[in-house]
């Protein structure tokens, strides 16, 4: 059984040796030097764009202005496509533009022999613009007289949902309501995978090969085809290693002007590796969202009337788009119900680097909003917030009309049990109530709710292919990629367990190739260990069936009575073994009468989604003169379902983790309010976790089997990055009385609240 | 790959100094984590550089004759911490600039850099002005030493003349002996970051450690540059060790500073800092130098 | 005017072998690193010294190579991560504590963080969390929440110390 079991990763030791290629070890030495050059401005139009002095720098190649660029508009999220065009992510973009819309915008590029020479190029090339007035908050963009980002968005307006359960208006007329409302808001972060995209393309023939850094291979041959107006299948895309994603390379970044750049020299190999500095501004971030929430409660705590209006920056594209705020809006709810519940989400352009997906999409900022605003209810009404909580939170049986998901577990109680046993909570929280003096300290949590996969929003599928190699080992093939999280070991322990072999006789092929790996999707979503674990279970059973029924002919034992155990054919009528894989699969290849080899191929498609809950409590300290939180204790708990691998599991959790605590103490990107531009577009500015900023981090599990599912288990990418910020937010309410409605908590934050409450 | 138009490099003091005389427009390049790191950025690219890296001859610290302490402008900010003069005699330098960045540039990251490129932010700073330490140059002329309150002419520009390279920075016996003092940066993080606010301060009492017979206390990111609080020093001097003395240090050092506004930070919240910073690094200290508190 | 491209001779010992190149004065030691000697555990993450990624041992302390002349390194002794296998290709122990203790994700960041523990190791002296901590500090990571390389590079050190 490998299943279960925390075996060490498939690619651990080639990582840990060096070994382990990404896409920069793997370009060539003699590619030619791609650099980007960006808007200085935040809205406007290129009038002319001035090449002459560049072009006279020694080994500068090619110049390519948007005046140069073909005219295909292309989508860049990475869904999977819709063939109904009313589905289909907007297509907005060019590959260099004349239109741009922030502070960062693509507005040429340069090919040059060497870094320096296309360095020096990018300085020497003059831009003259028409300035246009911008616009940087999402809902300032909506008002009227704002600057129009896209003609065909009036207000900036990407995309408006709303919902209603019950009757809103009726409901909140109960008498002896309480009425609570809140604006809470959360900033634009950036996803900090250690390894910057980065790209190599060259031409073979008539078709444009590309390495990319890339979770989602397969969709962006797609966007590739798109923006270069060529067919698909003339583009052929290599994923090796890279050094994480967390959202942002689920998208098309600069494959598509890599792959055009290319072209326009020949075909010979180009590079385009994206600085730091480009990464923050010219990737994608996550979307910022304010949320304005009402809550009309009984005094006994029961949630009556609920209603959310949420505003999500978009930026200057549509990326990802209203799939985040939608979700959010999805989360609202679900986690806590009412009688009546109404939601209005809006996602809205701003003059802002474009926002796509990162870990979590949407339930980050939603989880900060309601939970912020759900401990401030229970401080409203004197109530203990987890008994608040308990009182409103989605209850077990809970069924929704649209993703026809089932609550079948007492998931949230289960994970919150955990959390309290492990801080000392109750004791903690008597023991920080009512503190005086300058340095004081709190306990906090928060509860989040999160959906696996993209159904029944999108596709859901998984291909999976599996090769019996002479040995009796097995190569595994999956679309979905291996980006830092441990899929590769994942699958493999899947396989290794349908089929019945040893894990370490499953070769898992870490590279996708779209010429030559099965279709996938790729990562994101959570999903890959959900979806693909369905193409895994399916492709393995075929898979021993045939091998069964090879052992049939070589040993005459109907294929019912037998089995594959291990690397072994056993008889189960009485447990003999009759002969190894090894020895199967060598005569199965080489025998002079009955060659076979034998593969194993198919596809999944899934129409089901299943809920995955947790929580994060956290221990502060709040030094009140200083206006500093120190974090003392954190935990994050959740159910998942069965594990795979618990400690890949429990790794990914601190990873979460660690992002929640970033999300909800430092991190923020800042753009100045004149200009547009960006202040801290480097790691030294923007404050993401050092080793020094956290305390130990804790991760616990509820496993619950999911029914839905082909090995039990479900989403956990996303899920740790969603409930820590809310949980230091209340502790910090705890210790010091003051609800601070606006992640991250930094000290300028702190330094304002606290004045206006007195504190200093 | 930097954008270098030429680069020389040194191999002595004398040679560095011609280099610099030959080539007045090159800029000085001693660890490179500021140079680099602007001309990767575009500010410096295409710039001549005079790299002294390799002078070892202006490296370590040694306590000198007459007691001063030498430390050579190459050291490196780690080699600092970890110099047994310093621990012995001027342990809060040391841990000040272990509050430097991280490891690597604290490897890497030079007391003369730090202080030669001018920013109020240096992490050796406030402690070094706060030490009345000299800085010796060298240039055509020989050895100019300046106090380094008046090396520092203004944001970003020192008293670095035509042909002269910072060799040492010193502080002599009577500004260390009988001292103790403390350092707080106070940052975003807690590694690889630069300072919103850093304080030193430190004391010389009694010895019946009754009162306070010189404080001394020094800002970086106060002013546009490093900065002494004498206001602050004069209304603890002479003082009894109590809590009145540390709350009317921190008020008085409120007199002294002029922090902005910036993306960073607020005028208000740095002067909030710079008061209770003063107070809590009194404190340490005086405890530091056995006063009770 | 136009650019004379400038070259020294960098004679200097690189995980053991003695080596001499003639560098382009230009080179950042990861330029030369990487692409002189295909030393590719050396990755660049942000180019300015912010993360770690690059780091390697110069004369046995922890740099940054992407803000380190290749000229510098003349007369140095370096060591990347490609050195630390055994004669017959074995992990050294601190690589398999990152497998065992699951320190290991998208691993853009492992080798500069297993040279900083080299460098840990090879001080010979017991550290507490906290201060093995601030010695780690110099690397970002955004999978690991840093727990598990704590944990390896701890164990390691307690092994080698005779107290695990």
């Amino acid at each position: 059984m490998s299943v279960g079991k925390s075996v060490a990763r498939v690619d651990a030791i080639d990582k840990v040796t060096g070994r382990a290629r990404y896409t920069d070890d793997l370009t060539d030495k003699g590619a030619l030097v791609a650099k980007v050059l960006h808007s200085t401005i935040a809205n406007g139009m290129v009038k002319s764009v001035d090449t002459s002095e560049a072009e006279k720098i020694k080994g500068v190649v090619k110049i390519v202005t948007c005046f140069d660029v073909p005219n295909y508009k292309f989508p860049t999220a990475g869904h999977p496509w819709s063939t109904d065009p009313h589905h289909q992510d907007v297509a907005d973009r060019l590959l260099l533009n004349r239109r741009v819309r922030y502070y960062g915008d693509d507005v040429a590029a340069v090919v040059a022999e060497n870094e320096v020479a296309a360095a020096q190029a990018l300085r020497a090339i003059r831009v003259e613009y028409e300035e246009y007035p911008f616009v940087l908050d999402q809902v300032e963009a909506m008002q009227e007289g704002a600057p129009l980002l896209h003609e065909e968005f009036p207000n900036n307006i990407l995309a408006h949902t709303g919902y209603e359960n019950g009757n809103y208006e009726e409901a909140l007329k109960e008498p002896g309501l309480i009425k609570f409302e809140g604006w809470y808001d959360t900033p634009t972060v950036q996803h900090c995978h250690i390894e910057n995209a980065i790209y190599e393309a060259h031409m073979e023939g008539d078709r444009i090969v590309i390495i990319a850094s890339t979770q989602i291979p397969h969709i962006i041959r797609r966007i590739v085809g798109q923006a270069l107006g060529i067919p698909w299948g003339k583009v052929r895309v290599i994923k090796p290693y890279i050094g994480g994603g967390f959202g942002n390379k689920q998208d098309a970044l600069y494959e598509p002007l890599c792959a055009y750049l290319c072209t326009q020299v020949g075909g010979r190999r180009v590079k385009l590796d994206v600085s730091r500095e480009e990464t923050f501004v010219s990737n994608r971030v996550r979307h910022a969202i304010r949320a304005h929430i009402t809550t009309y409660v009984r005094p006994d705590g029961t949630f009556v009337a609920r209603r959310l209006e949420s505003f999500s920056k978009q930026g200057a594209y549509a990326s990802h788009g209203h799939g985040i705020n939608a979700k959010a809006a999805g989360a609202f709810g679900q986690i806590y119900r009412s009688a009546a519940c109404k939601v209005d989400a809006y996602t809205v352009f701003t003059n802002t680097p474009a926002a796509g997906a990162m870990r979590g999409y949407g339930i980050p900022q939603i989880t900060f909003c309601i939970e912020s605003h759900v401990e401030d209810i229970a401080r409203g009404l004197n109530m203990d917030s987890l008994a608040l909580r308990r009182k409103n939170m989605m209850e077990v049986g809970y069924k929704d009309n649209f993703s026809k998901n089932e609550n079948y577990f007492d998931s949230l109680n289960q994970c919150i049990e955990k959390g309290l046993a492990y801080m000392d909570y109750e004791n903690k929280r008597r023991e920080y109530a009512n503190q005086t003096g300058p340095i004081r300290r709190g306990i906090g949590m928060a509860i989040f709710w999160y959906n696996t996969a993209v159904w029944p929003i999108a596709l859901e599928s998984s291909s999976c292919r599996m090769v019996l190699n002479q040995d009796g080992s097995v190569q595994l093939q999956m679309g979905e990629t291996e980006i830092g999280q441990g899929a590769d070991t994942a699958f493999a322990q899947m396989a290794a367990e349908t089929l019945g072999i040893p894990f370490e006789d499953v070769h898992v092929v870490s590279s996708q190739d779209t010429d030559i790996t099965p279709f996938g999707t790729g990562a994101y979503a959570s999903r890959q260990t959900y979806v693909g674990g369905f193409a895994i279970q399916q492709t393995a059973s075929m898979m021993k069936e045939r091998i069964l029924r090879y052992a049939h002919e070589l040993t005459r034992m109907p294929v019912c009575n037998l089995d594959l155990k291990n690397g072994v054919i056993l008889r189960t009528t009485d447990g003999r073994e009759l002969l190894t894989l090894a020895e199967l699969a060598t005569e199965a290849l080489y025998s002079l009468t009955n060659s076979q080899h034998i593969t194993s191929e198919s596809t999944y498609q899934i129409k089901t989604n299943a809920y995955s809950f947790g929580c994060s409590f956290a221990e502060v300290e709040v030094d009140i003169p200083l206006c500093k939180v120190r974090l003392l204790k954190i935990i994050n708990v959740h159910d998942c379902g069965r594990l795979i691998n618990p400690a890949l599991a429990e790794a990914q959790v601190h990873g979460g983790m660690s992002m929640a605590i970033g999300y909800g103490l430092s991190e923020q990107l800042l753009f100045d309010e004149k200009t547009g531009r960006p202040l801290n577009n480097n790691l030294l500015d923007y404050k993401l976790s050092t080793f020094m900023d956290h305390p130990d981090l804790q991760a616990e599990f509820v496993e619950n089997y999911e029914p839905t599912s082909a090995y039990g288990t479900k989403a956990l990418g996303e899920p740790p990055a969603c409930s820590g910020a809310p949980a230091i937010r209340n502790a910090v309410l705890q210790a010091t009385g003051v609800s601070i409605d606006r992640a991250p908590l930094t000290p300028h934050v702190l330094f304002e609240r606290f004045k206006e409450e007195g504190l200093i | 790959m930097y954008d270098i138009n030429a680069l020389y490099e040194a191999n002595s003091v004398e040679q560095a100094v011609a280099l610099r005389l030959e080539h007045p427009k090159a800029k000085i390049i001693a660890g490179g984590s500021d140079v680099l790191v602007q001309m990767r950025e575009g500010k410096l690219a295409g710039s001549d550089l005079i790299s002294i890296y390799m002078l070892d001859e202006l490296r370590g610290v040694t306590l000198e004759g007459d007691g001063t302490i030498r430390i050579g402008s190459l050291t490196s900010f780690s080699h600092i911490t970890k110099s047994p003069v310093i621990q012995a005699h001027i342990n809060v330098l040391g841990e000040a600039v272990d509050m430097v960045g991280g490891p690597q540039v604290r490897n890497i990251g030079t007391i003369g850099g730090n202080t030669c490129n001018g920013v109020t932010s240096a992490d050796s700073a406030s402690t070094l002005m706060a030490y009345d330490a000299v800085i010796e140059l060298t240039g055509p002329g020989g050895k100019r030493l300046v106090p380094i309150q008046e090396f520092y002419l203004k944001a970003g520009v020192v008293d670095l003349r035509e042909g002269e390279i910072q060799t040492a920075i010193l502080i002599r016996r009577e500004s260390y002996e009988g001292y103790k003092g403390h350092y707080i940066k106070y940052a975003m993080r807690n590694a690889m970051d630069i300072a919103t606010t850093g304080c030193s301060a430190n004391v010389k009492l009694s010895e019946d450690k009754q009162t306070i017979l010189d404080a001394r206390i020094a800002y970086g990111v106060a002013g546009p540059v490093p900065m002494r609080a004498p206001s602050a020093e004069a209304a603890a001097k002479g003082q009894p060790v109590c809590a009145e003395t540390v709350a009317a240090f921190g008020k008085a050092a409120l007199d002294d500073v002029n922090p902005r506004t910036s993306w960073r930070a607020s005028r208000e919240l740095r002067l909030q800092l710079v008061e209770e910073l003063a107070k809590r690094c009194l404190t340490e200290a005086i405890q530091r130098s056995g006063g009770d508190l | 005017m136009e650019h004379q491209t400038q070259y020294k001779l960098v004679k200097c010992t690189i995980n053991g072998k003695k080596t001499e190149n003639m560098v382009d004065v230009r080179a950042s030691l990861t330029d030369m690193l990487r692409n002189d000697y295909r030393l590719t555990s050396v990755k660049k993450g942000c180019e300015v010294g912010e993360c770690g990624a690059c780091n390697v041992l110069i004369d046995g302390e922890c740099f940054n190579s992407c803000i380190y002349l290749a000229i510098w390194a003349d007369g140095k002794e370096i060591r990347t991560l490609e050195g630390l296998l055994g004669p017959n290709g074995e992990l050294s122990d601190i690589q398999q504590a990152f497998v065992d203790e699951t320190a290991v994700q998208c691993g853009f960041c492992t080798p500069g963080f297993i040279m900083t523990a080299v460098e840990i190791l090879e001080s010979g002296k017991e550290y507490t969390r906290d201060e093995l901590r601030k010695l780690l500090s110099g690397h970002l990571c955004r999978c690991t929440g840093y727990e598990n390389i704590l944990n390896a590079v701890e164990k390691t050190m307690k092994r080698r110390l005779g107290k695990a």
